[in-house]
């Protein structure tokens, strides 16, 4: 007995597991074309005169195809994101790694931020920033699907429909995660190329970490 | 240059083509033909790369894509259900209703109501055909529905006629069948799910705001259905077919969903 929990404990795994990169990038792919065809559907009938998307930017040669995209796209996303919450929980990879998630630590973090002293040598554990921005965007995603729902189904969702204020509230709420979205996947790549070492993490798996990873953080270095 | 044989057309000048004007002006000629040959080749180039991007419009991506469209028809299928779509107060009806076809306004071809039929066909025992007059005179039913457009715009609109499900039920048709499909006096085509057309709120329109509908919205007779997206409200119909024969739409064969419920 004591055998195993001795095997369990020492038990090492890659900081991100193939799963887990696989989920990623399924989840990058998905994203990108849910968010170049909505631009094409988004240009048949614009919710503002001032945006139209540039044609170069869309995916689709008409609207049809940008339907097509989207509605292909969707069941990826879905479909993936039921598997990665399934996988996070069922590990224990979510809570471990995106919680807690303190107030002191967010402030901490922008303090260094700011300074330029924002370490990132550790990739194996997230900051107090990212966490926050990890588990919101998991957050827009979700409230996204919902607005996404409500305007596919305005009468078999109805009541959905009427919680965004009716169908053009629940366009403008989905163009709205849609923007949240872009924003953060501008971050996140702008982040990710400035520590290289990150997207070789996410790609080929990153160093070895202890199974059972629940140490806490240590505290910022002053 | 080439001396071509001549040409026993008779619009051929007889004494060849005047070259006068052509020799004037050669050096803008050349120009601009120097000028296009460049832009020519920068706009070939893009084309190549645009058709690139837009794989998605032809062979095995197209394919792929309307195989998953075929899915989701089925998986809207399952989603129906009878519910009633909101209703809305008549202070709320949008007059006149917003015009929409694949093609403009000024293009409509108004129908001749007196001249006009419905004609019957397929699963329907009894196919004789109807006059305007005949179906304007049948039991009617007025929904206030919101319109919701695949482009994504909407409007409140009110609607009355006879309720698709009781004129399947007076023409004897077999409810049973999968499909009913609508042909137009502008060669429009659409094909309805058997559930959607007994749907409660699924009617023959025969007027909008309680008078005769205007010729731009499909008079003298239209679909209107409150769970389906707008361009599956086939306009100014002339015959209808009840049959298990999936046929496909003029929005459907360029790759727009079929089964379009909301």
């Amino acid at each position: 007995m004591s055998d195993s929990l001795t095997v369990k404990s020492t038990r090492r795994h890659k900081l991100h597991p193939a799963a887990l990169r696989t989920m990623h990038w399924i989840n990058a792919i998905a994203m990108i074309l849910l968010i170049g065809s909505g631009w094409k559907i988004y240009n048949d009938e614009v919710l503002f005169g001032w945006l139209h998307f540039p044609d170069w930017m869309t995916f689709g040669v008409y609207a049809q195809h940008g339907l097509q995209i989207h509605f292909f796209a969707m069941w990826l996303l879905v479909i993936n994101g039921i598997a990665y919450a399934a996988y996070g929980f069922a590990t224990g990879r979510l809570r471990r790694k995106m919680l807690p998630i303190r107030l002191s630590e967010i402030a901490a973090n922008i303090r260094d931020a700011l300074r330029f002293k924002l370490a990132h040598d550790d990739i194996t554990r997230y900051n107090a920033v990212q966490k926050m921005l990890y588990v919101g965007i998991m957050l827009v995603i979700v409230i996204q699907i919902l607005s996404g729902l409500a305007i596919w189904k305005p009468v078999q969702f109805q009541e959905l429909t009427a919680l965004l204020g009716g169908f053009q509230y629940a366009r403008l709420a989905h163009f709205i995660g849609m923007a949240a979205i872009v924003g953060f996947l501008i971050i996140h790549v702008a982040l990710a190329l400035l520590v290289p070492k990150t997207i070789i993490a996410m790609v080929a798996g990153g160093p070895d970490v202890a199974d059972d990873d629940t140490a806490p953080h240590p505290a910022p270095a002053e | 240059m080439a001396i071509r044989s001549p040409s026993s057309s008779i619009f051929r000048p007889k004494n060849g083509v005047d070259q006068s004007v052509m020799e004037e002006n050669k050096k803008l000629i050349a120009d601009i033909n120097r000028r296009n040959l460049l832009r020519g080749t920068v706009s070939l180039g893009a084309l190549t790369m645009l058709t690139g991007c837009s794989v998605s419009d032809t062979g095995a991506m197209q394919a792929f894509l309307r195989a998953v469209s075929s899915f989701n028809d089925g998986v809207q299928a399952l989603l129906f259900t009878n519910r009633l779509a909101p209703t809305f107060r008549e202070d709320q009806v949008v007059k006149p209703p917003r015009f929409n076809a694949f093609y403009e306004i000024e293009d409509v071809k108004p129908v001749d109501g007196q001249k006009w039929k419905l004609e019957l066909s397929g699963l329907i025992e009894n196919k004789t055909a109807w006059t305007a007059e005949q179906i304007y005179k049948l039991p009617e039913q007025e929904i206030i529905v919101r319109h919701i457009c695949v482009e994504g715009w909407d409007y409140i609109g009110q609607w009355s006629g006879v309720p698709l499900s009781d004129f399947l039920k007076r023409i004897g048709a077999d409810t049973k069948a999968k499909y009913i499909s609508f042909k137009c006096a502008d060669d429009y085509t659409e094909t309805l799910d058997m559930a959607t057309a007994l749907h409660p709120q699924t009617i023959l329109a025969t007027k909008y705001a309680r008078d005769p509908i205007a010729d731009p919205f499909g008079f003298p007779l239209r679909l209107r259905t409150s769970t389906k997206l707008g361009f599956k409200n086939a306009k100014w119909i002339t015959a209808m077919e009840v049959t298990n024969t999936f046929q496909e739409t003029y929005w459907s064969k360029q790759g727009f969903n079929w089964f379009a419920g909301i």
